[in-house]
């Protein structure tokens, strides 16, 4: 791949999505763009980007962008997450929100559906509390393939035993020949849609708590600061976010601060 | 050192096991069956027993539900780990007392999250 068609793509891809390639990163973009190409029954590299210059074909240019993402996920991925959800954040909502009896989750990279499952699933083990609440988790990502297997619900052996506890495989999978299938009382408590994290997120409606979890490291930090400025603008006051391990809001937006104590936990700082 | 035996008949499998477990810290021990393994726990108890099912002279099963009656048999955390991999097996494993169940075939990131999650690392 010459040098210009590889600028060419890198652009195009952090314009549709954000994600930065850097020139070390060619051979990993030569690996995702070849099997694209033959699926347009294009030959080579060089001939798919010379018809994305010459068409700008946004089918393709999406078809691109899907095959750059990066999508590895697991289930209770890093667990202290998910143990500060159950054992603080959830307490608090249950709490902050006796009145009205509803909150809302939204998983901002979903990927193949691990994390707003796992939530779905701590959520069913504390159902005793949340008699009569209602609660929605709300999973997007940019790639429709993903978001495709995410609703699919279904995972192989592999991927059900990174993470996940046994008593809650048993519990919450029925086993279909070599795969693992989530029972539909989980899946039907998350809804999955398609969004850029680049794009206004208000439609989405607001929410109380957001995961958005090894994505932003992908991102330059411009584009990690505008991305996190539109996650704070459609938190509730009291919202709490959650980051990736190797992410933080620290000089790239001023809209969230830590939550002392609890890692990877952000608060809004318009909250005091 | 946190200690765990090895209970697997295959000897690939506990060379496998111990390689994974000595990097993650642990002092391991062997034994080939079930019946070996409950001698080994009557002198003394390890903190972990990764555990196959099937095995001749005495299997998993059997071992688990003896070991579970032991004076402190309830100690060890018990991660089962075997090519049984439908849903019966590891609900009657889980109900008679293991603590995790590991499908085989195993890799260091399973074995690593399992003993994460049963609190051992
Ligand atoms: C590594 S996965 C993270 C999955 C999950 N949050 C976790 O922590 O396990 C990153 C996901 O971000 C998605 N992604 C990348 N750029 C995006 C964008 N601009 N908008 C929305 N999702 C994006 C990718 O498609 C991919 O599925």
């Amino acid at each position: 791949m010459s040098p210009d068609d590889f600028e060419f793509t890198s652009e195009i891809l952090k314009e549709r999505s954000g994600l930065v390639l850097t020139t070390n990163k060619m051979y990993l973009l030569e690996s995702r763009l070849l099997p694209v190409a033959r699926n347009q029954g294009i030959d080579s590299i060089d001939d798919l980007v010379a018809e994305i210059r010459r068409k700008k074909d946004p089918a393709l240019i999406v078809k691109v962008t899907e095959a750059m993402t990066t999508n590895e996920s697991f289930f209770f991925r890093d667990n202290h997450p998910f143990e500060t959800f159950t054992n603080e954040v959830l307490p608090k909502i249950l709490e902050k929100r006796a009145s009205q009896k509803s909150f809302k989750i939204w998983c901002a990279a979903a990927s193949s559906g691990q994390e707003p499952y796992s939530l779905a699933m701590s959520i069913l083990e504390q159902e005793r509390k949340l008699s009569g609440w209602r609660y929605d988790i709300v999973g997007t990502d940019i790639s429709h393939d993903i978001l495709a297997k995410a609703k699919a619900g279904t995972y192989s052996q592999f991927e059900v035993q990174r993470g996940m506890p046994t008593t809650l495989l048993v519990k919450y999978f029925e086993k279909n020949a070599e795969q693992w299938e989530l029972k539909p009382e989980v899946r039907k408590l998350v809804n999955f849609k398609y969004f850029n994290l680049l794009e206004n997120p208000g439609p989405l409606g607001r929410f109380d708590i957001v995961f958005c979890r090894n994505v932003l490291i992908y991102f330059d930090q411009q584009t990690k600061g505008k991305v996190l400025d539109g996650i704070s603008k459609i938190m509730s006051d009291d919202g709490v976010l959650f980051l990736g391990g190797a992410e933080t809001v620290l000089g790239v937006s001023d809209a969230f601060k830590a939550i002392p104590g609890q890692r990877g936990v952000y608060g809004l700082t318009r909250n005091g | 050192m946190k200690t765990c035996l090895i209970v697997d008949d295959s000897k690939v499998i506990r060379m496998v096991a111990r390689k994974i477990l000595h990097e993650l810290d642990f002092e391991t021990d062997e034994a080939v069956n079930g019946k070996d393994a409950l001698e080994y726990c009557t002198k003394s108890l390890p903190d972990a027993i990764l555990l196959d099912w099937n095995m001749p002279v005495m299997d998993g099963m059997e071992f688990l539900l003896a070991l579970r009656q032991l004076p402190d048999g309830e100690q060890p955390v018990v991660i089962f780990c075997t090519t049984e991999n439908d849903m019966e097996h590891i609900q009657r494993a889980i109900e008679s007392g293991a603590n995790e169940y590991i499908m085989k075939p195993f890799d260091s990131e399973i074995i690593q999250a399992k003993f994460t999650q049963v609190g051992l690392l």
